[in-house]
């Protein structure tokens, strides 16, 4: 066998140093990631094993939690259960042994699905407007170019529940409380400032030879824009998206305040699923997991962009 | 002209979501207004809020907490961010990998993770028990970390680092890829010793992403809500009641809107002036 070529670069840490920094860098990743693998795990038992001392890790799997995030259950006598007709589901079965009946759908898929249609509708919208704006600033001579970008970021610092106050009173007014169209609107606001900054670092790469060759081809600005800027933006607008999609289906501070029975999200949502009995661990675990099994692809999706979307486009790769 | 085609829309939602909504928010701190009574009896009480609110104990309160929040947290992620991308840094195989893995709970929703931490802190149940009392040997009964007036400022402080650790590990490790190989090489040349080239090479160049990265975190904690309200609802007592909360509380629960718009009002200005403050210093020490 060849022996490894020695070490001939000052900059290239030796080996010790490689190993010592993987060692405490993995164990460092494996602890962090044991709260996110104990709610999954957590998701699968039955509620009388998520409160067992010491944890259990050895369990036997159970749906329960599943079930009870997306039914509404009564408990009945056994009396009653037996006169039923025999339970023709697996999950009307589960729920039976337990001495209950479905009653019905909980609200968790109305509250998913709301999720999704606002989160999706504000990125829509903030990529729209977004793209836009952050071509103006990077394409033209705009009056006091830095002093409008500096007033769009700083929208973003402002806290949000001081912020709620005005926009409560404001929508109660227009009638846009509750509604699905005033949650899309107030999270293109939010999130336009960070599809502003980021986007306009994508324009910014382009270079402007393209545009101009094109608009000296008899293309008008606009056509120039949406035939050769635009097809070179893609990506950038795609990890963009991302980024606006995770932040309106994380945010709570707003969904709480100003959504009740329509257009509620999950994230106010799941703190409700533990119920009165506050032992139902297994259903927040479960709601808990399939709220973030999305977030969790997504940032898989995003690694090589997530520096430039969490500075705002400030730092690069 | 043609640019502000491509601008106006853009300046108008903002103008109709964040800015109309703010003046409307400093005009009610100077009432006694109440969102849930009529609108009539609202009066002029010029800047008794202001006054009042600079002499309200729970305000102050709500502000020490949140400073013991900042700091702390800040300082903690700083240490960690900041020795784990020197650690990320040193190339190790699978450094990428396992740097996404690290990644992950900075992504989550700050909600949900309030409500999944708050289940790891249970009494005797809890896996953050188990744990503790499994090192070092205390009875996992003994201690509630979100239960007890001593230990739940801890606890805030440490799921927000869990959170965001990975944030300001990411910015280092930026600034950490950032300084050319070159330098190092003539700190070989000129033999530094490994501890001097870290200090006069290494520290002062991933200074500036440092701050900028703390800069971000100390921004974001200030205005901290969703993770901290389902985590301890403020409490025990009122011992981690944020500024944030307070202010849901005054305006949300009190219904005091004219009171919680002036707190509003302060709490923006001072965000404003401090990241204005942050923003030029950061730029010095980025000329130097």
């Amino acid at each position: 066998m060849r022996k490894p070529p020695p070490n001939l670069s000052v900059i290239e840490p030796s080996r010790v140093v490689k190993r010592f920094a993987a060692v405490v860098v993995i164990a460092y990743a494996l602890i962090t990631m044991v709260p996110m693998l104990w709610i999954f795990v957590t998701s699968f038992k039955s509620p009388q094993d998520s409160i067992a001392y010491p944890p259990k890790i050895l369990f036997q799997p159970s749906m329960e939690g599943y079930v009870n995030l997306f039914t509404a259950r009564t408990r009945q006598t056994s009396e009653y259960i037996a006169s039923l007709p025999p339970a023709r589901t697996w999950y009307d079965k589960l729920v039976r042994s337990h001495g209950m009946v479905i009653a019905g759908p909980s609200r968790f898929a109305e509250r998913f699905w709301n999720s999704a249609i606002i989160g999706f509708g504000s990125t829509f919208l903030s990529i729209f407007l977004g793209t836009l704006t952050a071509y103006g600033f990077s394409r033209f001579k705009v009056p006091m170019k830095d002093d409008l970008m500096f007033f769009i970021l700083s929208t973003r610092m402002m806290p949000p529940i001081a912020v709620a106050i005005p926009i409560f009173l404001m929508y109660r007014q227009l009638g846009l409380s509750d509604t699905h169209l005033g949650m899309i609107l107030l999270y293109t606001a939010v999130n336009i400032s960070l599809a502003v900054w980021l986007l306009k670092g994508f324009v910014d790469e382009i270079p402007r030879e393209y545009e101009e060759a094109a608009m000296i081809d008899g293309y008008t600005r606009f056509q120039a824009f949406t035939k050769v800027v635009l097809p070179q933006m893609l990506s950038g607008i795609a990890a963009t998206a991302i980024f606006c999609l995770i932040f309106a289906w994380n945010e709570y501070a707003f969904a709480l305040l100003l959504t009740s029975s329509r257009a509620q999200t999950a994230p106010p949502f799941i703190p409700t699923i533990i119920g009165e009995g506050g032992l139902d661990w297994p259903a927040v675990g479960a709601g808990a997991t399939l709220f973030m099994i999305p977030v969790v692809f997504f940032t898989i999706l995003l690694r090589k962009n997530l520096l430039r979307g969490i500075t705002f486009g400030a730092l690069r790769k | 002209m043609i640019a502000w085609l491509f601008i106006a829309p853009t300046i108008l939602l903002l103008l109709v979501i964040n800015i109309f909504p703010l003046i409307w928010s400093i005009q009610l701190s100077f009432t006694n207004f109440k969102a849930n009574r009529a609108v009539q009896g609202i009066q002029n009480v010029g800047i008794l809020n202001y006054i009042n609110i600079l002499h309200d104990e729970e305000i102050w309160s709500a502000l020490q907490i949140t400073a013991h929040f900042l700091f702390w947290t800040i300082l903690l992620q700083a240490l960690l961010g900041f020795s784990l991308a020197w650690l990320v840094n040193r190339k190790f195989r699978g450094h990428s990998f396992w740097t996404t893995m690290i990644l992950l709970p900075m992504m989550l929703s700050p909600a949900v993770v309030g409500n999944f931490w708050k289940f790891l802190f249970q009494p005797q149940i809890g896996l953050f028990n188990y744990v503790v009392s499994f090192i070092t040997g205390a009875d996992p009964s003994s201690f509630q970390m979100i239960g007890e007036v001593k230990l739940a400022p801890w606890a805030i402080i440490i799921v927000d680092t869990w959170m965001w650790t990975p944030y300001v590990m990411l910015i280092c490790l930026a600034g950490l890829r950032s300084i050319p190989d070159y330098i190092y090489e003539a700190a070989e040349v000129d033999r530094a010793s490994a501890w001097r080239t870290f200090w006069s090479i290494t520290l002062p160049m991933v200074a500036p992403f440092l701050m900028l990265a703390v800069l971000f975190r100390g921004i974001e904690n200030f205005k901290m809500f969703d993770l901290v309200v389902n985590l301890t609802s403020g409490g025990p007592g009122s011992v981690t009641e944020l500024a944030s909360i307070n202010l849901k509380r005054e305006a949300f629960e009190k219904w005091r809107t004219g009171y919680s718009s002036a707190f509003a009002v302060i709490l923006f200005v001072t965000v404003f002036g401090i990241a204005n403050i942050y923003v030029k210093f950061l730029n010095r020490v980025k000329q130097r």
